[in-house]
């Protein structure tokens, strides 16, 4: 295979994947096009995590024996990991309890900072905000700009600090072809916009939004920028430099790590800046009964003995990607993509709820069945094996957008091939069969 | 084909005409239930009346929308308890939730009783794939949460 081949040896990655060897329901074997909500995990990763439990497992950043120097460092090694597969340096690396929390990380230091800058809790003595701190503050007149389809990770969060704070949440529409609608962009970010929250890949209709651009227009006027990259880090080669983000997460779970463990990217003299969201141990300098200082980034944000394995299992998870190199892995949804856009296209009642080009495009493929429920298509096709997401995928609004309740979802990744996607296919004209609507 | 299991014929035939379908005047209670994994929701409103002495179903009537198993569900549903008493519809319903939770940890195995069920026992297949219990119990939920409140609102009629 030379540099320029971005064909993906899928077979021997499939050998890789204890679970896509699976008989179900019957005789079928696994069809898994489900990894947009989790993927499954090589037997690299669990080796790793099993490895540290075996070994040297410790809590890190604690005691003074032989193991607990090998879990720090195996704890900090993640890290180093982890921020080299996204082009990050270590000290700018959070790691979290999973994508969820780190835009709640960041929408609560934010509200924390509003309040201690207020009449709130701003004491002589108080030590828990930096000055940068205020800067973060906002308030009534403050405008928070996100859109219509985020998933509610990157939605509900944002409103809830608008309520807490009195900032107005704006939005993004969505087109009809599931992208976010930027044609009112020059009125949408304006000088009251602090903040922009938006998705580097859309988990329903698979739209990559332009985020340099937004983010350009959001530094413009001196708003920060958070993104939401859980679907696009395991899918497509991402350097946090060149997205224009101030923030960016993810989850390990979507990208062929455990579950438990999530990452916040951000700049560090933001993150410097950030009063502590969970406090606790691990994260504090000095604690006294009156007060209490705290440990600089990323450790201010890492209360409580944290999920040492799984951070192993999820470096494990960026050697493997990187073995098989991003850009191969994209390639290869890109054509699985395209082949179910085609497939579901040629059924006669099944609107794809998204783009019908991979341009700007991932591999989330949501599709509703004309007179047939989502749960329903589900059901026929788990019949045959088809693991699929049916219901709003967490993310309602850019369904009621798109004016459907709810959808059927197939996501692809690396382990996927074109028969599953023929199969898929297949199994939707079986559903509409089944409910007599062909 | 396990599928048939689950999709037994009354209950596409309810899901394709279902029975009660509407909201109607007159109603002692009105509630809006929703599954929040799927965004199915029906609103659903009791109507009272008495029948010598106790309170009896007059009118279910109802908006929904979901699933083929939601919707002839709640079909299903006003089938069974409109004109019965209360306490009667009461147990009809409690008889069904124990069909979809398996009373005796028999999800789906259990003999279900016909004679209180009628027509519902076909959801017996729908215990066996724990994702769809939620959608089958959607209106029957609704039902009781309606019900209940129309009772309170009796009872507070009578003080």
């Amino acid at each position: 295979m030379t540099s320029t081949d971005l064909r993906l040896d899928v077979e021997a990655i499939r050998a890789d994947f204890p679970a896509l060897s699976r008989q179900v329901r019957g005789d079928n074997r696994l069809i898994y096009l489900d990894s947009g909500a989790t993927s499954q995990k090589p037997v690299q990763v669990l080796d790793a995590e099993r490895d540290y439990y075996l070994k040297s497992n410790a809590a890190a950043h604690r005691g003074t024996h032989l193991l607990g120097e090998e879990s720090t460092d195996a704890y900090e090694r993640a890290r180093a990991r982890v921020a080299a597969f996204i082009g990050a340096d270590p000290s700018e690396i959070v790691f979290t309890r999973n994508a969820t929390e780190a835009s709640n990380l960041i929408a609560y230091s934010i509200s924390n900072a509003s309040i201690a800058g207020g009449s709130g809790g701003s004491s002589p003595r108080a030590s828990t905000v930096s000055p940068g701190a205020t800067a973060l503050a906002i308030g009534p007149g403050d405008e928070v700009l996100i859109t219509e389809l985020e998933h509610h990770a990157n939605l509900v969060p944002w409103q809830q600090l608008c309520q807490r704070t009195g900032a107005t949440l704006r939005w993004f529409g969505v087109t009809q072809d599931g992208r976010v609608d930027l044609s009112d962009i020059d009125v949408l970010v304006n000088e009251r916009t602090r903040l922009v929250a938006v998705s580097h890949q859309s988990n329903v209709t698979g739209a990559m939004p332009p985020v340099a651009r937004i983010a350009e227009a959001a530094h413009a006027v001196g708003a920060l920028v958070v993104v939401d990259a859980a679907q696009s880090v395991p899918h497509h080669p991402v350097d946090v430099a060149q997205t224009g983000a101030d923030f960016l997460y993810f989850s390990a779970h979507k990208m062929l790590g455990p579950t438990g463990v999530g990452v916040l990217w951000g700049r560090r003299e933001l993150l410097e800046a950030m009063p502590p969201f969970i406090s606790g141990g691990s994260m504090i300098e000095i604690v006294r009964m009156e007060e209490t200082t705290f440990l600089p980034p990323p450790q201010r944000f890492e209360a409580g003995v944290p999920a040492v394995a799984q951070t192993v299992g999820l470096a494990a998870a960026c050697d493997y990607l990187d073995a098989i190199g991003m850009d191969r892995v994209a390639e290869h949804e890109r054509m699985l993509t395209q082949r179910a856009i085609d497939a579901l296209t040629e059924i006669p009642g099944v609107r794809i709820l998204g783009p019908l080009t991979t341009q700007d495009r991932g591999g989330a493929v949501s599709f509703a069945v004309d007179q047939v429920h989502p749960h329903d298509v589900g059901q026929v096709l788990d019949e045959f094996g088809i693991a699929v997401r049916t219901g709003h995928h967490c993310a309602w609004p850019v369904h009621r957008a798109l004016g459907v309740q709810a959808s059927t979802r197939a996501s692809l990744y690396l382990y996927n091939t074109p028969d599953e996607v023929d199969a898929l296919a297949d199994g939707i004209r079986t559903a509409q069969k089944f409910f007599g609507v062909i | 084909m396990q599928l048939q299991s689950m999709y037994q014929e009354i209950i596409l035939d309810h899901y394709r005409h279902p029975h009660h379908r509407g909201l109607r005047e007159p109603f002692d209670a009105q509630v809006h239930h929703v599954n929040p994994t799927c965004g199915d929701e029906v609103t659903l409103r009791v109507s009272l009346k008495d029948a010598g002495g106790e309170p009896a179903v007059a009118d279910v009537s109802y908006d929904a929308l979901g699933c083929s198993i939601s919707q002839a569900s709640v079909s299903v549903l006003t089938d069974l308890v409109i004109g019965k008493p209360v306490s009667e519809a009461m147990e009809i319903n409690g008889a069904f939730v124990d069909l979809m939770h398996g009373a005796g940890g028999t999800a789906g195995d259990a003999e279900p009783d016909d004679e209180v069920l009628g027509d519902a026992v076909v959801f017996a297949g729908v215990a066996k794939y724990p994702a769809r219990i939620k959608c089958a119990l959607l209106g029957w939920m609704a039902w009781k949460d309606a019900t209940a409140r129309a009772m309170a609102e009796l009872e507070v009629e009578q003080i």
